[in-house]
């Protein structure tokens, strides 16, 4: 055990403090911080999914703010009509837009690309009106409030005993947001090392030719878009859960740019990516808000519309200039600037002791 | 009857509006397989830029020829500064760059312009006439019209002229056109700044029916894209029709489907792309995608 952990790879190291880190967070920031940090946490659950389909599969989804508008309202209807316990809903919600996600991954294939992101586009738009017309499932224009539950006595006494302090529901809320997203992203990390990852990254790389090397395309193509959904689903059940009501506001076409965004700044086809990226989405646009009307120089009316535009003008602004210059992303930027680095001090040593490096790039 | 011709003479003025913005799609489909997510939000924009010429007192029939102006440079401008360094990236890299593209204009627009819906002048009355016992209203007819003209004008540029034979040159064959002396990323830089153009009168025109406001267009853009796939998405004939048939399709449900009503219009939309994408992927127009292995 002890030869293990000494021998373990620094990136597991980083692993832990970053699992740490957000197990020990909600302990010490407010209530209201500690609700803003589970929906980071949901949202890097839903980049995770958009990820998997467009990072590794290559097909490109405009539409992830559906499946979570799915899955939230698969919870919303469960716990409210049917009186199921919130939690026990989130697998079925999840299982749910993962099937139905699945079942969209067929005609999909037929899409190229372009129409891909043009049909998920249109569906994007068109959700919160869908959404609204079965107003006596789904509550029409008001929504359905999800109750958010006491922590259960298992949990009170465990945090009790650690921290001394009462769990409050929040924090009860952002450990099941945690739990969830731990477990999705080593489900996802294991998933991208292994034959399906490898499979979906030679279809991204070139289709005929992984077809040639006997990949099941089709097969490949629509899992992805099936996990994909599972992850939009968990998310949309989180999200439901972690705001306390659920309406068909709250899945804009917006959401989904959201969604892109994040996958895009935090570096697609990475695992650390989502979370940086959703961390990055999340808070932009609160962070600037608190910010700019705290200004004394800015005008107020100014303030006001920088409030209203100004996710608007950063996600595109931060969209198009990642794609130009850092296409990878913040993953990307730090792994070259990693391998930059680790070249230098490499070859300080080479001049030394005049030996050739050992190759780096071994994996 | 009279009220079913009614529905669908409005049905073709909308189609209409919809066909500008499809063709907009269409001329950058056709100059760099792209589509471009941002024709909506720029159309907008140009709007605004109407919309600001014709509050500060100036004649609608002067700001119009102004505002295209102002659009072709805006879209020559983007291509140049936004589209060029990244020209020859993968269609991911492309889509979400317009996707950024269309949430900064909309941003941009709610920045300047604020977010308040504003009421935009309609150049025509909007009494009626009775045409061969069909009642349309004037304001049908002038879009009719001026999406008419537009198509035209794009039509006799495409093919009548020496600047619309090189243009389709560098879309089809760059490499030959680039031997032949043809400037091809120029050639872009002009589809980019045409579409623009013709998107904007889309934009003006349907200000008056709806109110204008930056999110205007998020609804139009997903009836162009519809009309596009119908078309065949290359095909700018088809890009016609295809709006034409969506227009008419929307309005005839939304006025005799008692389940589509007025909320719903947007999702026989997406039933039709969806539908075109499934059945008849190159749409009515378009020719069938061969790839090179």
């Amino acid at each position: 055990m002890l030869q293990r952990i000494r021998t373990a790879p620094p990136r597991y190291w980083l692993v832990a403090i970053v699992v740490i880190f957000f197990v020990g967070f909600p302990t010490v920031i407010s209530s209201f911080q500690t609700s803003l940090w589970t929906q980071a946490l949901v949202l890097a659950i839903a980049i995770m999914g958009l990820n998997i389909l467009v990072g590794y599969s290559g097909q490109l989804s405009l539409g992830h703010g559906a499946f979570m508008a799915l899955g939230a309202y698969t919870s919303a209807i469960l716990a409210h009509h049917y009186k199921l316990d919130y939690l026990i809903t989130i697998p079925i919600a999840a299982l749910l837009t993962g099937v139905v996600g699945f079942l969209f991954g067929i005609p999909a294939l037929r899409l190229s690309a372009l129409y891909l992101a043009l049909a998920t586009f249109a569906l994007a738009v068109v959700t919160p009106s869908l959404i609204k017309r079965p107003d006596a499932l789904t509550g029409g224009v008001q929504g359905i409030l999800v109750i958010q539950p006491d922590p259960p006595q298992f949990a009170q006494d465990t945090f009790a005993t650690v921290t001394g302090t009462v769990m409050s529901s929040d924090q009860w809320i952002y450990y099941v947001a945690l739990f969830c997203a731990l477990l999705l992203f080593w489900v996802a990390w294991n998933l991208v090392r292994h034959r399906p990852g490898r499979a979906m990254r030679a279809i991204r790389d070139g289709e005929v030719a992984a077809a040639a090397s006997g990949v099941n395309i089709a097969g490949y193509k629509t899992m992805a878009f099936g996990i994909s959904a599972f992850y939009a689903g968990t998310a949309g059940s989180l999200f439901g859960l972690a705001t306390g009501f659920v309406s068909p506001d709250t899945f804009p076409v917006s959401l989904s740019i959201q969604l892109l965004v994040g996958a895009v700044v935090g570096g697609l086809a990475s695992i650390p990516g989502p979370l940086l990226g959703a961390i990055f989405a999340y808070f932009l646009p609160i962070e600037s808000n608190q910010w700019v009307p705290s200004q004394a120089w800015i005008p107020v009316q100014i303030a006001s519309t920088v409030k209203n535009a100004g996710p608007a003008v950063s996600y595109g602004v931060v969209l198009i200039a990642i794609m130009m210059f850092a296409p990878n992303g913040i993953v990307g930027l730090v792994n070259s600037g990693y391998a930059a680095l680790n070249r230098r001090l490499r070859g300080a040593g080479d001049r030394e002791t005049g030996q050739m490096p050992p190759d780096a790039q071994t994996v | 009857m009279q009220e079913f011709l009614q529905q669908v003479v409005s049905g073709i003025a909308t189609g209409g509006i919809f066909a500008s913005l499809a063709l907009a799609l269409v001329l950058i489909y056709n100059a760099m397989g792209l589509v471009n997510f941002a024709q909506g939000e720029m159309a907008m924009f140009a709007t605004f830029v109407a919309y600001a010429l014709v509050t500060r007192g100036m004649s609608y029939w002067i700001a119009l020829p102004i505002t295209l102006v102002v659009a072709f440079a805006g879209g020559l401008l983007i291509q140049r500064v936004v589209i060029r360094p990244v020209e020859r990236a993968p269609i991911l890299t492309l889509v979400i760059i317009t996707l950024g593209l269309a949430a900064l204009v909309n941003g941009l627009a709610g920045f300047i312009f604020g977010y308040v819906p504003r009421s935009f002048p309609s150049p025509f009355p909007s009494d009626t006439v009775d045409l061969l016992g069909v009642f349309v209203s004037y304001r049908d007819l002038g879009v009719i019209g001026v999406s008419g003209l537009v198509l035209l004008g794009i039509y006799l540029l495409l093919q009548r002229t020496t600047v619309g034979l090189t243009l389709r040159a560098a879309a089809h064959h760059p490499e030959a056109s680039r031997l032949l002396g043809v400037q091809v990323s120029w050639m872009l830089a002009l589809g980019w700044g045409l579409a623009s153009a013709v998107g904007a009168v889309s934009g003006i025109m349907v200000a008056p029916i709806l109110l204008l406001e930056p999110n205007m267009m998020q609804s139009i853009i997903i009836y162009a894209f519809a009309a596009a796939v119908l078309g065949g998405i290359e095909s700018p004939l088809g890009a016609v029709v295809g709006g034409l048939v969506v227009g008419v399709t929307i309005n005839l449900a939304g006025a005799y489907l008692p389940f589509v009503g007025g909320d719903l219009q947007l999702a026989v939309g997406l039933a039709i792309i969806i539908a075109v994408l499934i059945i008849r992927p190159n749409g009515l127009f378009g020719r069938a995608a061969v790839r090179r292995v």
